[in-house]
């Protein structure tokens, strides 16, 4: 009788067909109702699955794997049923029970092993549909012990008389050499010889065969040399336009490897080319020959002529596919795209997106330092008309080719400046982040373009409208920075400081309005020293950027400014009416009002920002003002207590802001003493110690405030605390640059190890920023090729890698490797004897392959003396080949111990394949 | 190698699913969400390749179904077109012009034709003449196989057990 809870005769005979079961959901709607249905007919199959009835339970199975299927229900607890249906004498029972296992199976079911049995009887069927089963179900969830298991059956199957049968073997094999390495060498002979079925009845077993070696010769190439011959065979004489699409990728992969194969095999894949009626043949022969082949001349142009067709044809599709071929002609044979250039400008503005992607993508190949302006005004252009998604797609390639290895084909930064500047005030911008930190990046790293930074920053701040954009929020931050780094280039800082204080700003959040606030600061207390101390402003802080640009020219007007006036100019703008009494109690008075209210802001950023610029602003203000009347006395401004501080201020300002290498905070050494990974579990005692004092700073929070303040974290300083002493508000601000470096430049962690330690990989570079500076400066005005600039670029180009590109360690599947191994060691007809899967194995591995290179020389110029193959010779070669495998090998001991050993089993093995040539 | 077969319905329902290669279940749900917001939302007259997480899904539209596979960057597209094309062809022969609602009562009989059609996610059998052959075979088995499970004698044996 049936088991407990199992149903009744009645459930039986009543059951739900999987009919029933679809009507049902089809006729609920989506959404609850549905999911009730779908629940409700889980639990009658949940009952009816467990019938002893085999047909009852196959229902229930079938109308589970649908659901499973198609509405992602969970079906791993019904695997036992599964495995037992695939039991049943009966085909349609066995038949839903693999199909079951074959889409619901994954390796962590652990009912898997019974089915180990159960797939080796089916293996073994006379019934070839039940092998048909077997090995289908196999080829999805094959798992290594699986394939352990039952390799010795696959390889029976791969004699089959039934071409039905084999091909399903031979496709079988590309999942069990994944799983289990070891077993090629047992099929990969058989595997090989397969290679030679020709005729009718055997076409879908070659077809099979080439399928496997494409995929396999994806992921290793070189073991698949000495077959080679094989290939070519097939390319000249098969007539299947699928086994030869797969036997070209075969040949893409090889004849990067082996330029004499590619000699031999580029006429007849030109021949196909050219006679060919199938498009996808036709294309795959323009893909082998433009990315693997590109040294031929004719079959380059004769790719490129087929690359024509297909971009002027009307289907879409081979349009798309034109692209992509250029794109891969591109990198090699650039006349090809300029020949096309209009179509792909053309395609620019095609209705569908993917091709306008793949022009995008072939207008960057052609940029060159030569076109990049004309180019990047096309695009501008282009990106103005596109729709908001694409025009940041746009918008994200010209930023990333044009600061690709840290602005390589870039000569004219002024010009490349402003154009980050006309980006930021595109409509649809989001690539805010990227432009932030190309603004300030090159900033740092270009001192010759800075006067144009800063002209380009204000137009932007200055712009009250563009403060309402949230996405270029971040760009206006990069611009706030840039106006308060580098504000000795200013033509009007009191521009710059109204900009900065403008009203609107209030709509920027409040990270961002800190940096304005910061940058405030950093203006007043130039524009307070250049008033106060114009003397030493020259002799301080400007006039260490005056050196070491002797070309440069301050930005009064920058455009006619030439190196001769430059001193005059510069006086003029220092020296001259700029700085008036009036002017900076204006100035002064300006930040006092603006900022005020910012002192009880919830942000603790921009509370403490705002603090230090007012602390600074009062005390000039006061000082100043008592000073109205006697303003004739220039001489008593250098006394002033304001002086004092101003001047420390500017030292600390002075020092100038560079990149910094991803890698510097490796290097710096861990002090004596310091465990990092010590365990931290007396934190919280530690903790309970910190926290203290912070509270009490928080309990300073006055009740004056709103009621909404209650809640304000600042870390508010009081009144008195503004008025420190001059010492201690310099090393406070020295402290504060130091965050606001880090706040701009994540990956500096130690912006002051600029200083303190030297950077990767230039060690001076400090020191040498003239000298960079000079030869910059030099390359620009001269001419391009950078060698001289080969100093300062390895230091960014390191940066440059760690800031955006994740070190991504090329995966290798270790399978591979041992598939590879294994590969060779049956090709050199050495498969009995080593099980190489430690270090030594994949060593040997290594050795072997130089050999294969020699191998699969011979092997094709002897096939270039004769297409018939002499079995005896070819031994002979191979016999040979292993000599060389042993002599060379010699070198290393592990390797040839290994050796000896193979040519002892050669020996004793008497037949070595001649497959090979 | 394809690593996946998807059929979607033009309103995003799930026709049939075949992963060549490990996906868990909920990277699959993923995925099919992914594509079918991709590629349902793309227009009529564009092109059937869509570039998704650095591989390519080649798509056609067979009336009101969505016909999705999914292949490395480095294959070759018009080919895989063509599969699907066979495929297609085929379901439509045994079919006798094909619907999706032939596809949703008889789901498992379209990945019986599948895999028929595709191993280990590679073109098996490029005649579908012979696709046919198998299918019909196959068919005639479970019909024998059904007969003698619906016999009487069958049900009486069941039920006196």
């Amino acid at each position: 009788m049936s088991g407990t809870g199992g149903p009744s005769l009645i459930d039986s005979l009543f059951q739900r067909t999987l009919d029933d079961l679809i009507k049902g959901i089809r006729l609920h709607i989506p959404g609850a109702s549905q999911s009730t249905f779908i629940s409700k007919s889980l639990d009658e199959i949940r009952r009816e699955i467990k019938s002893t009835d085999l047909q009852t339970k196959s229902i229930a199975l079938q109308k589970l794997t649908y659901l499973h299927s198609l509405h992602h229900i969970d079906m791993s607890w019904a695997a036992f049923h599964a495995v037992e249906l695939t039991s049943s004498s009966s085909f349609i029972h066995k038949k839903t029970g693999y199909l079951a296992a074959s889409l619901s199976f994954r390796s962590s079911i652990d009912v898997l092993l019974l089915l180990t049995n159960q797939l080796r009887k089916d293996l073994g069927s006379n019934n070839q549909h039940e092998v048909s089963l077997a090995l289908e179900c196999l080829s999805v969830i094959c798992t290594p012990d699986f394939a352990r298991d039952l390799t010795p059956d696959i390889f029976t199957l791969l004699t089959s008389s039934k071409s039905f049968i084999k091909k399903k073997a031979i496709a079988c094999l590309l999942m069990v050499f994944s799983q289990y390495p070891d077993a090629v060498r047992v099929c990969f002979k058989r595997l090989v010889e397969n290679l030679e079925s020709a005729g009718d009845n055997n076409a879908q077993v070659l077809a099979a065969t080439v399928g496997v070696f494409c995929e396999l010769a994806t992921k290793e190439p070189r073991s698949y040399l000495p077959l080679a011959p094989e290939f070519y065979r097939i390319l000249v004489e098969s007539r299947n336009n699928w086994v030869l699409i797969k036997v070209l990728k075969i040949f893409a992969q090889l004849g990067k490897l082996e330029p004499r194969l590619a000699k031999k095999v580029v006429e007849p894949i030109c021949d196909h080319m050219k006679r060919s009626e199938a498009k996808s043949l036709v294309f795959e022969c323009v893909r082998t020959v433009v990315s693997s082949f590109y040294e031929y001349e004719f079959a380059v142009k004769l790719a490129v002529e087929k690359i024509r067709e297909f971009l002027m044809d009307s289907d879409l599709n081979l349009r798309y596919l034109g692209l992509q071929g250029l794109l891969l002609v591109a990198p090699h044979h650039l006349w090809a795209v300029l020949e096309n250039k209009e179509v792909v400008i053309k395609s620019l503005s095609d209705v569908d997106r993917n091709i306008k992607l793949e022009a995008l993508r072939l207008v960057m190949s052609m940029v060159s330092d030569d076109n990049v302006v004309e180019i990047c005004r096309v695009l501008i252009g282009y990106a103005l008309k596109s729709d908001p998604e694409f025009c940041n797609e746009i918008l994200r390639s010209m930023l990333s080719t044009c600061s690709r290895n840290v602005y390589e084909i870039i000569i004219d930064f002024d010009w490349y400046v402003s154009l980050l500047g006309e980006m930021a005030r595109i409509p649809h911008c989001q690539n805010g982040e990227e432009i932030e930190f190309q603004l300030i990046d090159i900033g740092m790293r270009v001192k010759d373009v800075r006067p144009e930074l800063v002209r380009v920053g204000r137009d932007l701040l200055i712009d009250p409208a563009l403060l309402g954009n949230p996405f270029i929020h971040r760009i206006l931050s990069a611009a706030a920075w840039v106006s308060g780094e580098y504000i000795q280039f200013s033509r009007n800082p009191f521009e710059i400081m109204e900009a900065l204080l403008q009203p609107r700003t209030n709509l920027l959040p409040p990270s961002i309005r800190s940096v304005y606030i910061h940058s405030t600061f950093k203006v007043l207390s130039f524009c307070l020293h250049s008033f106060l101390l114009p003397e030493e402003g020259v002799n301080s802080s400007l006039i260490k950027v005056d050196d070491i640009e002797p070309g440069f020219t301050y930005s009064e007007s920058e455009q006619e400014f030439t190196e001769n006036d430059h001193a005059t100019s510069y006086s003029s703008m220092h020296k001259g009416d700029t700085f008036t009494q009036e002017s900076i109690v204006n100035v002064l008075t300006l930040v006092i009002t603006s900022l005020t209210p910012l002192t009880e802001s919830h942000d603790v950023e921009i509370q403490e920002r705002v603090r230090n610029v007012l602390g600074l602003a009062q005390l000039a203000q006061e000082e100043i003002c008592s000073h109205h009347d006697q303003k004739e006395k220039m001489v008593d401004k250098v006394d002033l207590k304001t002086s004092t501080i101003v001047r420390l201020i500017n030292e600390a300002f002075s020092e100038d802001l560079g990149p910094i290498p991803f890698n510097a905070q490796e290097r710096v050494p861990i002090p004596n003493g310091l465990v990092l990974e010590d365990n931290l579990s007396n934190l919280d005692s530690i903790c309970a110690d910190v926290q203290l004092p912070i509270n009490e700073s928080f309990s300073l929070i006055k009740p004056t405030f709103l009621p909404t303040d209650g809640d304000s974290t600042s870390n508010q300083q009081n009144e008195e605390d503004s008025e420190v002493s001059a010492a201690e508000s310099t090393s406070l601000l020295a402290e504060h640059r130091k965050r606001h470096g880090l706040f701009y430049l994540p990956s500096d962690t130690n912006k002051k190890a600029s200083s303190s330690f030297p950077p990767a990989n230039d060690p001076k570079q400090g020191d040498n920023d003239v000298e960079d500076l000079v030869k910059l400066t030099e390359e620009s005005l001269v001419l391009k090729r950078k060698p001289n600039l080969s100093r300062p670029r390895p230091v960014v180009v390191k940066l440059d890698e760690g800031d955006r590109l994740p070190i991504t360690v090329k995966k290798t599947d270790e399978n591979d490797d041992l598939i590879s191994g294994a590969v060779r060691d049956v090709l050199l007809g050495n498969e009995a004897t080593s099980h190489s899967n430690n270090p030594s194995g994949r060593r040997k591995g290594k050795s072997h392959s130089k050999d294969k290179v020699e191998n699969s020389e011979t092997s094709s110029s002897s096939k270039r003396r004769s297409k018939h193959r002499s079995h005896g010779k070819n031994v002979e070669e191979k016999d040979e080949n292993s000599e060389k495998s042993k002599q060379k090998s010699g070198g290393r001991h592990k390797s040839r111990r290994r050796a000896d050993g193979h040519i002892d089993v050669a020996v004793q093995k008497p037949v070595i394949p001649d497959f090979l040539l | 190698m394809i690593h996946f077969v998807l059929l979607i319905s033009r309103q995003g329902k799930v026709r049939l699913t075949k992963w060549y290669s490990p996906y868990t279940q909920k990277e699959r749900s993923k995925v099919i969400r992914e594509l079918s917001g991709m590629i349902l939302t793309r227009g009529p007259k564009l092109c059937n390749f869509v570039e998704w997480r650095g591989f390519k899904v080649v798509y056609k539209r067979y009336a009101s179904l969505y016909f999705c596979m999914c292949i490395n960057q480095e294959d070759n597209e018009l080919e895989v077109l063509e599969i699907i094309h066979h495929y297609v062809e085929i379901l439509d022969r045994y079919f006798g012009s094909v619907c999706e609602l032939d596809l949703i009562f008889n789901f498992h009989k379209a990945y019986y034709i599948l895999d028929e059609v595709l191993i280990a996610g590679e073109l098996q059998e490029s005649s579908k003449k012979t696709v046919a052959r198998l299918v019909a075979a196959q068919d005639s088995l479970v019909e024998a196989a059904k007969e003698e499970a619906a016999s009487i004698s069958n049900i009486i044996a069941q039920a006196t057990k």
